[in-house]
């Protein structure tokens, strides 16, 4: 059975008399445990479908279902034991005025689960930052650290599905490959459901099972990890982004 | 041996990988002293403010006289006369003596009016943001109405309502002082409420009241401080208007507006009357407005180093 | 014929917790040629493409032992000077358009506004130069876009226009830092190729500064890979697989790749001599 199953979602903006259709029609479904990418250039809608899902988008047609069961409107404190977000901004997405240790307890505390001072040392541990970084505030950590913390608050409360949003994007080449082998680590470890969206189709190649390419809003063509790896796309919008994606380069111009 | 224990409390506000909450908070109020330090005019303006501290602390015991003993014998002496460095007024009172008195009056309004327009205006502009829609539309109208009247206009009908006195100056400078600090926080609110923290925070199920107390009005704290700060100088202003025109504090009490009222009959043979406690409010209203403008440089922690 | 010659550039900033030095003796010369400088944040990329410009705000220091664009030492040079080279002789293409372009102005303003002060040109000439820029740029329809104002133009648009303006003044060396990294890979290709183009058409310099090995490679002559303020390599473009440096060894494998294998992506292993603080 498939943990989330978006159909026929559709997501429009208004503002000042304007309407935007950011999302036109979307369908997909991952299966628990998969790991499925979105991937689009800027404006094609990737993000604001999981914006969607968190509530933190205005739905204005389509049905999202977590676990077989239609989400909540407001989403609720069930909803976030069973689904967290990773944001692709690491400087944006820490308060900038609370230390890590903050930032990591408060969401115990709204579940007030126990166990506080243990859990958050664990937290930082299992993303591989020292416990000394505890009483740290955000802008004495790098964007990479910055990451990480992030990480470790979205799977503090263990949740089963991760939502990814672009967030490697900000970061430097290796520190991504750093987050990335952590991403990877910690879904094989906790069985994690993964939706990503990246803009860089090698990326999100490495990290999913599933692709489903988006244009202007639209879902263009869903490939799996053999079809993209072996060009087998159908659409010319999936081909174009292959051939410019970045790891062609040397290949192509070398 | 001082070198070496200065060296310990200075790597232990300066460690990078603080062990407690209260260290991290401490080592932060530290960073921020050394960006405020090497701001001369802030400086400048924080010692003007410790003084008056230090000035309505020790009142009774640095006056050389009491502020409210007449002596009609010496009446109206220019400055510098032994024994009343500042001349006396028209009753013969110890000018000196009395800004020194009147500075704990001044210290009193200001501290009651910082203690209760900000934290009305930040309650009610981070609710209106955070909220938007009607609520936004409410309380914003209300601040509106409270907004277009001159303070000092809105102020004195307070005042004439409630009666004079100290507590109700106090009141009514803070009833209408408010609203621009309801404006500020709105405004930061806006710009924080969509932000990426504030989504991961609601993700995580946060109510709206965790959310505007533990991370909105962190936010907006900073400036509202430098606004409260650069507003004490026009609040003692106000407080001094009230008392000239016989509204706020009532004689024989050594408040500084109402030593002006008193000078005024002798502004052209006894100067000294009104300007010495003229003196003392442009002073005090400087170091206010210098901290001010300090502090906007110093409350910001994106610009904290590394 | 050398264009820029750098020896032993230093930058560096005073903050409460002491100096940082962001660039540490970085030496490179240049020709009429396109070199890359390529490094993570904080390898003192970008420092040293404003240095070159002087263009680094107190508390910053610029130091050098050298630093001569076109016979003329820019060291030594006055402010007044080097306001004159700006622009007119050594052209800069900043990262993000929206930052970097007057919000309030329209473009063919801006683009015909150092035209006419600057050089006296008249009003009509300096329009029909603008437009020549943005045809040369790529722009299909530059009189829409002279009379349009920045928020109207997307990323790829108004990254173009940036390209076109710094391009007006004909200078002889464009320092390009992060031209395409606010852009979508389709467009950034586009603006690659335009780029490339004229500074081939043109010969003019270009440093084109990147945190994207494979991008410079692939667009440059000449790459330096830097490290902390230091240039831990420079090599030829085309010799880039055969990089010695574990440094630039490891920006290289630590991209995924369509198709790569699963496993966990090669990290940067920071545990050499090269990446300690004291190296040199």
């Amino acid at each position: 059975m498939s943990l989330i199953e978006i159909e026929g979602l559709s997501v429009t903006f208004r503002a000042k008399g304007r309407e935007v259709r950011a999302v036109r029609d979307v369908s997909l479904s991952v299966s628990d445990r998969e790991s499925y990418g979105l991937v689009g250039e800027s404006g094609s809608g990737k993000s604001t479908i999981l914006r969607a899902i968190c509530g933190l988008a205005p739905i204005s047609a389509g049905v999202i279902r977590i676990g077989g069961k239609p989400v909540a409107t407001p989403r609720g404190r069930d909803f976030s034991r069973h689904v967290q977000m990773v944001f692709q901004d690491p400087y944006a997405s820490l308060h900038p005025r609370h230390t890590i240790d903050r930032t990591l307890s408060e969401p115990l505390a709204i579940h007030g689960l126990a166990g506080s001072d243990a859990r958050v040392v664990r937290a930082l541990e299992d993303v591989g930052l020292p416990a000394s970084f505890r009483f740290r505030y955000p802008h004495q950590l790098s964007g990479g650290q910055r990451q990480r913390v992030a990480i470790a608050r979205a799977l503090v409360l263990e949740p089963q599905i991760l939502l990814l949003d672009e967030p490697t994007s900000a970061l430097d080449a290796s520190v991504q490959a750093e987050v990335l082998n952590l991403l990877a680590r910690l879904r094989e470890e906790r069985g994690l459901t993964f939706l990503m969206v990246s803009h860089d189709l090698a990326v999100i190649d490495h990290m999913t099972d599933r692709v489903l390419v988006m244009q202007h809003g639209r879902a263009v063509e869903e490939l799996s990890r053999d079809d993209l790896a072996a060009a087998r796309m159908t659409t010319d919008y999936a081909r174009s982004l292959f051939e410019a994606s970045a790891d062609r380069m040397l290949e192509t111009g070398g | 041996m001082s070198a070496v224990a200065s060296g310990g409390w200075r790597a232990w506000l300066t460690d990078p990988n603080p062990r407690s909450r209260r260290q991290a908070r401490l080592g932060q109020l530290w960073l921020g002293w050394l960006r405020i330090r090497r701001n001369n005019l802030a400086v400048a303006g924080l010692v003007v403010v410790l003084g008056l501290v230090l000035v309505a602390a020790l009142a009774p015991w640095i006056a050389p006289h009491d502020p409210l003993v007449q002596d009609l014998g010496r009446r109206l002496l220019p400055p510098g006369t032994a024994g009343h460095w500042l001349g006396t007024d028209d009753f013969g009172r110890d000018i000196l003596s009395r800004i020194i008195h009147g500075s704990r009056i001044t210290l009193y309004i200001i501290g009651l009016v910082a203690i209760t327009a900000p934290v009305l205006g930040l309650l009610i502009g981070t609710v209106a943001g955070y909220f938007g829609g009607w609520v936004d539309a409410v309380l914003m109208r209300l601040t509106d109405i409270f907004l277009a009247f001159p303070r000092l206009i809105l102020a004195l009908a307070l005042v004439a309502v409630l009666g004079p006195g100290i507590e109700n100056a106090v009141l009514a400078i803070a009833l209408t002082a408010w609203p621009p600090y309801a404006r500020v926080a709105r405004a930061e609110t806006l710009t924080v409420r969509n932000s990426d923290y504030i989504a991961a925070i609601r993700l995580q199920g946060a109510g709206a009241a965790r959310i505007i107390a533990g991370h909105v009005v962190p936010m907006c704290l900073s400036s509202v401080i430098i606004r409260v700060t650069l507003d004490m100088a026009g609040v003692i202003l106000i407080a001094a208007g009230l008392g000239f025109l016989g509204l706020g504090v009532q004689p024989p009490l050594p408040e500084w507006g109402l030593m002006i009222a008193s000078g005024r009959k002798y502004l052209f043979e006894q100067w000294w009357v009104a300007t010495m406690p003229g003196l003392a409010i442009f002073v005090v209203s400087l170091g206010f407005n210098l901290l001010g403008d300090g502090l906007r440089d110093v409350l910001d922690p994106r610009s904290a180093p590394k | 014929m050398t264009l820029l010659d750098v020896q032993n550039l230093r930058v560096s900033f005073d903050t409460e917790t002491g100096v940082v030095e962001a660039v540490r003796g970085v030496s490179f010369s240049l020709g009429r040629e396109r070199l890359g400088i390529v490094g993570e944040s904080g390898s003192g990329k970008t420092m040293t493409g404003r240095a070159v410009l002087r263009l680094i705000r107190p508390p910053g220091r610029i130091a050098a032992e050298r630093m001569v664009f076109d016979g003329q030492d820019l060291m030594a040079a006055s402010e007044r000077d080097m306001r004159a080279l700006r622009g007119k002789r050594i052209g800069m293409v900043m990262q993000d358009p929206k930052y970097s372009l007057n919000p309030v102005m329209n473009v063919g303003d801006q683009l015909t506004e150092g035209l006419r002060q600057r050089d006296g040109m008249g009003r009509k000439d300096a329009r029909a130069k603008a437009i020549a820029a943005l045809e040369a740029v790529q722009i299909r329809d530059p009189e829409r876009v002279m009379e349009a104002y920045p928020h109207e133009l997307s990323g790829g648009m108004g990254q173009r226009v940036m390209i076109a303006m710094m391009l007006i003044p004909e200078p002889d060396l464009l320092i390009a830092d992060e031209p395409t990294s606010a852009l979508d890979v389709t467009v950034q290709a586009e603006v690659l190729g335009i780029l490339d183009a004229l500074v081939r058409d043109r010969g003019m310099g270009l440093i084109f500064i990147s945190h994207d090995l494979r991008l410079v490679a692939r667009f440059c002559d000449r790459v330096l890979v830097m490290y902390k303020g230091r240039v831990v390599e420079e090599l030829e473009a085309r010799h880039l697989m055969a990089a010695r440096h574990p440094y630039t060894q490891g920006l290289l494998n630590c991209l995924p790749r369509i198709g790569g294998p699963r496993g966990p992506l090669p990290g940067l292993d920071r545990s050499g001599a090269w990446a300690q603080e004291g190296a040199e």
